[in-house]
């Protein structure tokens, strides 16, 4: 069996929510419980979810962004989420991310080829100027961006080239291991199918592997090999992406599918309760779903399901699907 | 006559001190009672513009600068400001993307819906307060009456937008314009949000230009459909037809890079380049840069809309094979 | 983001800037190559002469041509006493401001990017910097020094006291505009592009948040200029600014005010005119600024 290239632990993080300091309680938001996930190499991973179910979370824990409060993380068998900076530069250069807001995630006041050249001058300081020329030269024009924009600052672009900016940054220093925030969402229809096809030009080409973070699943099963459905800092259900398209198992996963807009129509037809998401400061004790669920009995709201395995290979954390 | 009629509207900018740059450039409409219209374009394309302009919203320095807006046989464009804060809001209703720019934040709900009652009808405190309550419900608010005293703040997005349109039947209004009302809001509350709008729609005849950049919204949702691109209709019809057999290159193109219907890892449809600014149009059709079709006619003047399709070149569907064909011949 | 064109295209719209804009660079001028347009130099003794003393503007009865505007009780010219001393007052007004910045820009970043406990505590320092008048603090601080040596060695370092009183009691309002700014800026996407290749704080900070909180700096620079150079005029008044042998506009409009009820009221009148003149033409640009430069006072423009 190959070695998972990312493998989470029972991994946990908490933020604690600002109080006035003389305060006795100290509440915490539960962003992720406990959540082991292990993805593969040349993997699609997707991870999806509603807001704040912790899906952007779990690719920030990975990257180093947030530290898990509890668990481990691993990057190709090495623990890395304790890791000093030092030695965790090599690993650095492994692992990108590219983010959900293209006019928010380049600097305003850098033009494009100081954006790129940084990653590359900071994790390979071995490289010369020239070579860290040719390096951004190369990948710019492989993320289909005209070697003339170096000199231009991110206002004058639109929000499709800044994404294509933005991936080239991530891919600079060549990783193996990309996490992409939404990359789609803040992007025009038309632009969308751009910058999905040059990402998965760019896995063909690169062999990468993609964290996928996305509340649309639409975009799942046209791009993701496996897929995990978060809620509330959980996941609820692991399968491959044909399987979960075919055959969800969750209750949650199939309210997800019934609620994309299809261009058949028909599914807004019959009217809909409204559900809401439980406080993550203060966590039910049972299943989180419960409230939503059309299946929660009260095992359900006294008792947390755990993942486990079912026969068609999905891995669901519900105490009655099958 | 139909009841909401838009003849050639347009919207311009001034740019610097003698010049102007029109938003929208000549957008007709037609709106039956109880019909449901959909609005579809990319950012910039004009949309909102559209819904503002019809209700003569357009704010300074920008105006309407040519066409007419027809309710009821009335121009909205002429009335006084007095007449047709009549109309807005009351027999016009409008839901926007965030709730929070309709709702106060210092008021609690019930006094934002009495406001807007008492606006529009000379009605007693009783009454108003059994028929907020009853609108509440209708928008499926759990317990509806004691919610009338929460400030906005304490309720869920989904809840808002349910309160937000809550508010917008308060006047039992004619026609209802929401500007991107799920785009905020989570897939699972989109799904409950637009399911109710097209409850409400149904079950009380009202007519609704729903403007949305998701044509898998309209599709749910809309019979008629238009699809607007640099400030101008490209393509309108029944929905289920231009969702079916797109004439126009652009809506078509739209409909294949859907992610939806593409294989696994197969390279999706794409529309090279993205739309122009209003700033700086191309000559000729808007569209012909991104265009698969075009030819040196599509250089040269703008198509005007024809049988619902402004293009020289429209494409027909083959309905046997399903495959798209040229009425031209190319080449 | 504002490119310099449109910077600049704007300056030329607004009369109240370019009004402002020429006061100040007159202003300016006049104060830098005064040593050589200033008719007598009034720090060099020999040049001057008790004879001349106290003689009102050349153009009423009485006065000298080579003193256009009169001359002071130690028969200095008025009009060069001006020149030098706008420099002094400028000198003053920017180094003010240099330490301002430098400690302002310095702390406010560390406190909105680090936050908890290290933002509390520097934010309650500058609360309670903010909470004593630079006056006071510099009344005190100013008596102490001259008490504590003798006249000519204040004299010589004068002009340095003032710029670190008057910098070192005003970085509060550097630091919170700063602060607040970064407070904006590091939740943005760039900032954790740059954290996900690990580059150390100080990197992000001075390298990234640092220039996109920049704009605001500027703005409250020009005003503060402006706020360091009556501080420094005030201090002067109460005579504890500069000496009478290298005065600044206000130590000119001090040894000027006991002879306006004598009727020799040029020696303070021009001063203070000059002072009025450069104070309001700074306040005026650091409006003109903040409204150009502020977004959200900005309309219609991308």
């Amino acid at each position: 069996m190959t070695q998972p290239i990312v493998e989470t632990k029972g991994v946990e993080v908490r933020f604690p929510l600002p109080t006035h300091f003389l305060s006795r309680e100290k509440p915490v938001l539960h962003a992720l419980n406990t959540v082991n996930v292990s993805i593969m190499p040349g993997e699609s991973f997707c991870v999806v979810g509603e807001s704040g179910c912790g899906k952007t979370t779990l690719g920030r824990a990975m990257l180093g962004l947030n530290s898990p409060t509890a668990g481990e993380i691993y990057f190709r068998g090495e623990r890395i989420d304790q890791m000093d900076e030092a030695t965790r530069k090599p690993v650095r250069r492994d692992m990108q991310m590219v983010f959900q807001n293209p006019y928010a995630s380049l600097n305003p006041r850098r033009n494009v080829f100081e954006t790129l050249a940084e990653p590359v001058r900071h994790l390979m300081p071995e490289l010369s100027s020239a070579e860290v020329r040719t390096r951004v030269e190369e990948v710019l024009a492989e993320t289909g961006c005209d070697p003339s924009w170096q000199r231009r600052l991110p206002h004058e672009f639109s929000g499709g080239q800044r994404q294509r900016i933005a991936i080239a940054r991530a891919l600079v220093t060549n990783p193996a291991f990309v996490v992409a925030d939404e990359p789609i969402s803040a992007l025009d229809v038309s632009i969308q199918a751009q910058i999905l096809n040059l990402l998965t030009e760019l896995q063909q080409e690169r062999g990468l592997t993609y964290l996928f973070i996305t509340h649309d699943l639409s975009v799942v099963q046209h791009f993701g090999s496996r897929v995990a459905v978060m809620y509330l800092g959980q996941v609820m259900e692991l399968a491959s992406a044909e399987t979960i398209f075919a055959d969800p198992k969750h209750p949650y996963t199939q309210l997800l599918l019934e609620a994309i807009p299809k261009l058949e129509g028909g599914s807004f037809d019959k009217p809909r309760q409204p559900g809401e998401l439980p406080d993550p400061v203060n966590l039910p004790k049972g299943c989180p779903f419960a409230a939503r669920c059309h299946m929660a009995q009260d095992r359900c709201r006294q008792e947390r399901p755990q993942l486990r395995g079912l026969p068609n290979g999905t891995e669901v954390a519900c105490h009655f699907a099958e | 006559m139909a009841m909401l009629e838009v003849k050639d509207l347009h919207v311009a900018f001034p740019r610097g001190k003698h010049d102007e740059v029109e938003a929208l450039r000549g957008v007709s409409l037609t709106l039956e009672k109880g019909e449901r219209l959909g609005v579809v374009g990319e950012s910039g394309a004009g949309k909102s513009m559209l819904a503002f302009a019809i209700l003569n919203l357009i704010a300074e320095p920008g105006r309407v600068s040519h066409g007419t807006v027809k309710f009821n046989g009335e121009n909205l464009l002429d009335l006084s400001e007095r007449k047709i804060r009549d109309i807005r809001g009351n027999r016009i209703s409008m839901i926007f993307q965030d709730p929070m720019v309709t709702l106060n934040p210092v008021l609690s709900i019930g006094v934002q819906m009495m406001e807007t009652l008492r606006a529009h009808r000379k009605i007693s405190d009783k009454e108003a307060r059994a028929l907020c309550v009853a609108k509440l419900k209708e928008v499926a608010i759990p317990s509806a009456e004691s919610r009338l005293d929460a400030y906005p703040h304490e309720l869920s997005g989904g809840l808002r937008q349910r309160v937000v349109i809550a508010i917008a039947l308060l006047t039992d209004p004619e026609i209802i314009i929401a500007d991107e009302p799920t785009t905020a809001l989570d897939v699972t509350i989109q799904a409950e949000i637009m399911a109710l709008i097209l409850k409400l729609c149904r079950e009380k005849d009202v007519a609704l230009i729903l403007i949305t950049h998701d044509l898998g919204v309209v599709a749910e949702v809309t019979e008629k459909l238009m699809i607007m691109y640099a400030g101008k209709c490209v393509e309108t019809g029944p929905t289920r037809q231009i969702i079916d057999t797109p004439q126009h290159p652009y809506a078509s193109g739209l409909l294949k890079a859907l992610p939806q219907h593409a294989g696994r890892g197969t390279r999706l449809y794409q529309i090279p380049g993205s739309m122009p600014p209003i700033t700086n149009l191309p000559k000729g059709c808007t569209y012909h840069p991104r265009c698969d079709f075009a030819t040196q006619r599509c250089h040269g003047g703008e198509p005007d809309l024809v049988n619902g399709v402004a293009c020289y070149n429209p494409l027909t569907s083959d309905p046997a094979t399903g495959t798209e064909t040229k009425t031209e011949a190319e080449t | 983001m504002i490119t310099w064109r449109g910077f600049l295209k704007r300056f030329l719209a607004d009369p109240v800037a370019i009004g402002a804009g020429i006061v100040l660079l007159v202003l300016v001028l006049m104060a830098v190559l005064a040593p050589l347009i200033a008719p007598q130099n009034p720090y060099d003794l020999m040049q001057l002469d008790i004879m001349d003393s106290e003689m009102p503007p050349s153009w009423i009865p009485g006065g000298d041509d080579r003193f256009l505007l009169g001359t002071d009780a130690q028969g200095r010219g008025v009009l060069s006493t001006i020149m030098y001393g706008t420099g002094i007052s400028l000198l003053i007004g920017i180094g003010a401001v240099i330490v301002q910045g430098i400690l302002g820009i310095t702390l406010g970043l560390i406190a909105g990017y680090k936050g908890g406990w290290v933002d509390s505590f520097l934010m309650r320092l500058a609360d309670i910097q903010m909470s004593l008048s630079t006056l006071m603090i510099a009344i005190i601080v100013l008596a102490l020094f001259q008490a504590a040596f003798d006249a000519s060695v204040y004299a010589d370092y004068a002009i340095f006291m003032l710029i670190l009183i008057i910098g070192i009691a005003e970085w509060p309002k550097f630091a919170r505009t700063v602060r607040s700014s970064v407070l904006g800026e590091k939740n943005k996407e760039y900032v954790d592009a740059a954290r996900v290749i690990g580059l150390p704080a100080r990197k992000v900070m001075w390298g990234h948040i640092l220039p996109n909180t920049l704009t605001p700096v500027l703005v409250i620079s020009t005003i503060q200029v402006a706020e360091a150079i009556m501080t420094e005029a005030a201090l002067s008044f109460l005579g504890l600014g500069m000496p009478v042998d290298r005065p600044s506009l206000g130590s000119l409009i001090r040894s000027g005010f006991e002879f306006v009820f004598s009727g020799q009221y040029w020696i303070t009148f021009y001063p203070a005119l000059v002072l009025i003149a450069l104070v309001l033409a700074l306040n005026l640009l650091g409006d003109w600024l903040r409204d150009v430069l502020n977004p959200k006072l900005r309309r219609g423009e991308d």
